[in-house]
């Protein structure tokens, strides 16, 4: 194809890419004449280079389209919704001719001419109109455009600016809200546009180039990681000062290249505007789409990989979210319905939410369509929550759709969306709330090609894993401080008060099944007979996985390589890289492990997706049998430890079961009385802790860890059970721990601490504990209750707010972060605005305790931050900060 | 690094008119697996490896020997032994590898030994005979004869299409 040619089409695609957005801007301001400006250049270019470079077809679209830009410019009046259509169609022909021609350098016979004859035709009614005089709002001329009058008039001189008209229809009413000017992101798109044409500072390069650049500056990575293993053997000042710079020059390369990749969202972004103005003038809704972050910049081969499922959530929040302007009103709404895309940046990662302010997601509707494809039976999803319903749409086999399709984005599932975004490392996430909207929520890292990398070794073995997934290392080895513990056959690791599930990489990738390694590996757990091995907590969404490995080495820059085509079925793997000596390794992915080893097979963000009802939460639970065989549960956030004392251990003090446990006394409490502790052999007990106080559970055996959503079926008589729930598909009652500990303390420590800890003197401090969760109200108060507060509790921040408003006075607060509605930090704010409460110490509970969040609060107005499974911190910090607060006051 | 080849040569039988062009010659990459000497047409191979240290993959097909990387390309290695259902080789025996290329990803075939490369005339090709094991037939594009035996002519395509990654991900172990 000659350069001329190649050169006219990239330049016409790139400007196409723009008219969509802009035209869609001209449809909200008719009276904008920059807008109309640009769009009648791009036409007017195409026309002009047509005729140069002898392409009819092109050319005679590209006029008939100009000449109805035209009219628009004599008159704004005409630029109605109908009239847009049509421009819109009209470039869909130019791009699909661009796209023909881009293929075989030769026009195709496409027949465009029924869509020349429309765009006379609308050209004739135009000038019509502007003839008769009649310059009427948009919105009037809609309807009048085919009967127009033919009355003469004086039309505008040809050559005359269009200020004149702008003028006159300034009053004119766009169909939709036109606010997108006011909202400074809106128009980043157009703006990006014009500032590349208008700088001259950049150069076309093509792609082809720029990723052969990338490989050899991959390939030099490489050489400089295999350099670097050499230069740390040798001793040679002179070559080590070079092989610095090198490095260093390497690295900086490597970056610079790294960044010509880069593209900012708003490209992505380009057809939204287009595609939900369609689907409004379809539907005859009202749609306005917010566009904020859209400069955030990240990879183009990610952001290819994610345009498609971003058009599709779009189009669907659009389609089905969206309401119609009945219905809208009829539910006291706005008539306009909103849909926001906002990206920004958080750690090596962007995220981008997209959300509308709709009916949410239709449970009754998903539920029948679960029963109509019979991914669940009746039975199991009368016992799913709402959330968990929820994220059926997720699912393979959820959507109608039959085929695939991925120019359009319709007729794609949100399974295929899900897939995609995971592909690439992402996760995606989805809170709705009924009547108010559906937000999706997407993170996905910034780039794919070139990562750092933990070198982690198992059977002899080496792997990668991306670091970002990394979020600590614990070795554990014999007398340490970390062992991991078997419930039943699953093995947990409990660091901080936290139990974490684990994996074994061992046994999950069948490694050392050779029969010289197969001596010492009868158990279950290959692992296991090593006593020396580490754990890598891998955090995949918000949740965490250890992961059991032997050896941990480096880590890396490692190039990521794609796993070859006869591998990739095997799902924990997300590439494949050269190490520095020049060794194949595979990179593992959490993600597809963390979903195979069945912990994760709907990515969920524990707080995000708890929603208006608290008790629906999942947790991990640890079952247990105790007494009349029950089956009995704890949350496994509240146990300390799992231990099997010896039971000739214990021993009996003032008519209680004790045993000497750490230096201690450890009452022992059962759950009734018939419920003994054995005589013989091993006694599970489960070990709760409140600072240096330790309680232990008889239980007659453990059964099981399992996570799960809890509905729980609660009952208030205090007799030791809060609820009832259906887990694992079997009636499971909920054991408060608070309460045994309470009658544990009671009974025994408060002979010996209770008059030394509690000041009789003062009254008890009043502590309003705020949580979006009843389940997690429910376990906290009684525990705060024995250490001596008077426990208010709030479902949430409304709900805390509400008390406030009702002139209750606290002396601290305990807030979670995490909160639908009005969270953690909004709360906060809302109590430092002013008010009864202004003073008053504020403490939040966060499971992700990240700087952000720090700050965040921090600046919010919380004082303390603790994390969310740390009760013995709690009490610590609460003292302190009651102590400050004494002082101060 | 590696040139892409006429593809049409390397995957489609050989030859197109037998018996119209009877002195015309090819040239063949001969090596033995298990005793059975094949050929490959010397256009399909990018290169000759010896002795290479492979990394397996966990859960691959049992086919897959493992990837190994050839000058910064990471490429998998396929036991054609295993694919052929011939005995394993003895743990340690030497062995080289034939890196050829198959719609656009370089693979490495695992053979016990590369022998030479020879022109062959047409007519010394004769067709699969009507006998020969279906596991075979699909891989092979007839037999040429050789002043000793008989070289069976290797089709790349079908050898490399019918290793599905699925049997390896429902948990076969490797080299067990």
């Amino acid at each position: 194809m000659d350069d001329l040619l190649q050169e006219f089409l990239a330049e016409a695609s790139e400007s196409l890419g723009l008219l969509d957005g802009e035209l869609v801007r001209l449809e909200d301001t008719p009276d904008d004449g920059e807008i109309l400006g640009s769009i009648f250049r791009v036409f007017h270019t195409i026309k002009g280079t047509c005729g140069f470079l002898n392409l009819p077809r092109l050319e005679k679209v590209a006029h008939a389209g100009e000449d109805l830009l035209s009219t628009f410019r004599e008159n704004a009046g005409l630029v109605t919704p109908e009239a847009v259509s049509l421009i819109l169609r009209c470039v869909d022909a130019i791009r699909a001719l661009i796209g023909a021609l881009e293929v075989s350098g030769a026009e195709p016979e496409t027949d465009h001419a029924a869509l020349i004859a429309d765009l006379k035709e609308m050209v004739a009614a135009g000038e019509a109109r502007s003839r008769s005089g009649e310059v009427e709002p948009a919105a009037t001329a809609e309807a009048a455009a085919p009967a127009a009058s033919s009355a003469p008039a004086d039309p505008q001189p040809e050559d005359a600016p269009a200020q004149a008209d702008g003028d006159a229809v300034s009053a004119a009413s766009s169909p939709r809200k036109a606010d997108g000017e006011a909202d400074g992101g809106a128009n980043s798109t157009g703006g990006a546009g014009r500032e590349v044409a208008a700088s001259g500072k950049s150069i076309r390069v093509s792609v082809d180039v720029l990723e052969s650049l990338i490989t050899l500056v991959s390939e030099l990575v490489l050489t400089r990681n295999q350099l670097l293993q050499l230069a740390r053997s040798k001793d040679d000042g002179r070559a080590a000062d070079s092989f610095q710079r090198l490095s260093r020059i390497t690295t900086e390369l490597q970056e610079g290249v790294m960044k010509t990749r880069m593209q900012p969202v708003s490209t992505a972004w380009a057809k939204l505007p287009r595609i939900v103005r369609d689907l409004s003038v379809e539907t005859g809704k009202l749609i306005e789409l917010k566009m904020k972050g859209g400069e955030a910049e990240l990879d183009r081969q990610i952001l290819e990989m994610i345009r498609d499922p971003l058009t599709h959530m779009v189009r669907n929040s659009a389609d089905h979210g969206i309401e119609t302007r009945q219905d809208r009103r009829a539910a006291g709404k706005p008539e306009t319905g909103t849909i926001t895309l906002n990206a920004f940046h958080e750690g090596g990662h962007i995220i981008i939410e997209i959300a509308d302010d709709g009916r949410g997601l239709d449970i009754a509707r998903i539920r029948d369509k679960i029963l109509e494809r019979g991914l669940a039976t009746p039975g199991e999803l009368e016992r799913l929550s709402d959330q968990q319903i929820r994220q059926f749409i997720f699912k393979a086999g959820f959507s109608t759709a039959e085929t695939v399709t991925s120019v359009s984005g319709r007729g794609v599932g949100m399974d295929v969306v899900r897939s995609n975004v995971e592909k690439i490392g992402g996760v995606i996430e989805l809170v709705s709330v009924p009547g108010k909207g559906t937000t999706f929520t997407v993170k996905i890292p910034l780039t794919l090609a070139i990562v750092s990398a933990l070198i982690v070794g198992c059977a002899g073995q080496r792997f990668a894993i991306p670091q970002i997934c990394v979020s600590e290392l614990v070795h554990v080895a014999p007398g340490g401080a970390h062992r991991v513990e078997m419930v039943n056959t699953a093995p947990v690791l409990s660091l901080r008060n936290r139990l974490l599930p684990l994996v074994s990489l061992r046994d999950l990738l069948k490694l050392g099944t050779t029969a010289a390694q197969q001596e010492g590996g009868a158990g279950k757990s290959g692992d296991n007979t090593r006593d020396d091995y580490y754990v890598i907590v891998a955090q995949i969404g918000s949740r965490h996985l250890g992961i059991i490995v032997d050896e941990v080495f480096d880590t890396e820059e490692i190039v990521v390589k794609p796993v070859g085509r006869m591998l990739r079925k095997i799902p924990f793997f997300s590439g494949t890289t050269i190490l520095g000596d020049g060794s194949v390794i595979m990179i593992l992915d959490p993600n597809g492990i963390a979903a195979t080893a069945g912990h994760a097979q709907v990515s969920r963000n524990e707080q995000a997706t708890a929603m208006t009802q608290g008790e629906q939460q999942r947790s991990s639970l640890i079952i247990f049998r105790s007494g009349d065989r029950s089956r009995k549960a704890v949350p496994m956030a509240l146990v300390e430890r799992l231990e099997n004392i010896d039971a000739a251990a214990i021993e009996t003090a003032n008519g209680r079961a004790v045993v000497q446990y750490r230096g201690h006394m450890m009452p022992l409490v059962a759950l009734s009385p018939e419920c003994k502790p054995r005589s013989e052999g091993q006694q599970p007990v489960l070990v709760f802790a409140e600072g240096e106080r330790t309680v232990g559970l008889i239980v007659e055996e453990i059964v099981d860890i399992v996570e799960d959503q809890l509905v729980v079926e609660f009952k208030g008589d205090g007799d030791g059970v809060l609820g009832s729930a259906v887990i694992d598909g079997k009636a499971t009652d909920l054991v408060d721990v608070g309460h045994y500990l309470t009658a544990a303390f009671a009974d025994w420590f408060g002979i010996e601490a209770g008059g030394a800890d509690k000041d009789e003197g003062h009254e008890k401090k009043r502590l309003l504990l705020v949580d979006d969760c009843a389940f997690f109200l429910r376990m906290m108060s009684p525990k705060l209750a024995i250490s001596g507060f008077e426990v208010i509790e709030a479902l949430g921040g409304e709900q805390a707010m509400e008390l406030h408003d009702r002139g209750i006075d606290v002396d601290v607060i305990v807030s979670d972060i995490e909160m639908p509605g009005m969270n953690g930090f909004a709360f906060a704010e809302a109590v430092h605005s002013g008010g009864r409460w202004s003073e008053v110490p504020m403490i939040a509970l966060s499971s992700r305790l990240t700087a952000q969040n720090l700050e965040r609060g921090r600046n919010a107005g919380f004082t303390s931050f603790v994390a969310k499974a740390h009760r013995d911190e709690l009490c610590g910090v609460l003292r302190k900060v009651l102590q400050q607060d004494g002082e101060a006051a | 690094m590696t040139t892409s080849r006429n593809s049409g040569a390397r995957t489609a039988g050989f030859p197109t008119l037998p018996g119209t062009d009877r002195g015309a010659r090819r040239d063949f990459l001969t090596f033995t697996v298990h005793r059975q000497t094949f050929g490959l047409p010397l256009e399909a191979v990018d290169d000759v490896l010896d002795n290479r240290p492979l990394t397996p993959v966990p859960l691959a097909p049992p086919e897959i020997a493992g990837s190994l990387n050839l000058r910064g390309r990471i490429i998998t290695a396929i036991d054609v032994r295993r694919r052929l259902g011939m005995p394993a080789m003895a743990p340690g025996a030497s062995h080289m590898s034939i890196v050829t290329e198959y719609d656009g990803e370089l693979f490495n075939l695992v053979v016990d030994a590369v022998g030479e490369v020879i022109a062959l005339s047409e007519d010394r090709y004769e067709e699969n005979p009507a006998t020969l094991d279906d596991r075979w037939r699909d891989v092979s594009a007839g037999i040429y004869r050789l002043e000793s035996n008989l070289m069976v002519v290797l089709k790349v395509g079908p050898l490399l299409d019918s290793i599905d990654g699925a049997a390896g991900a429902a948990g076969t172990p490797v080299g067990d």
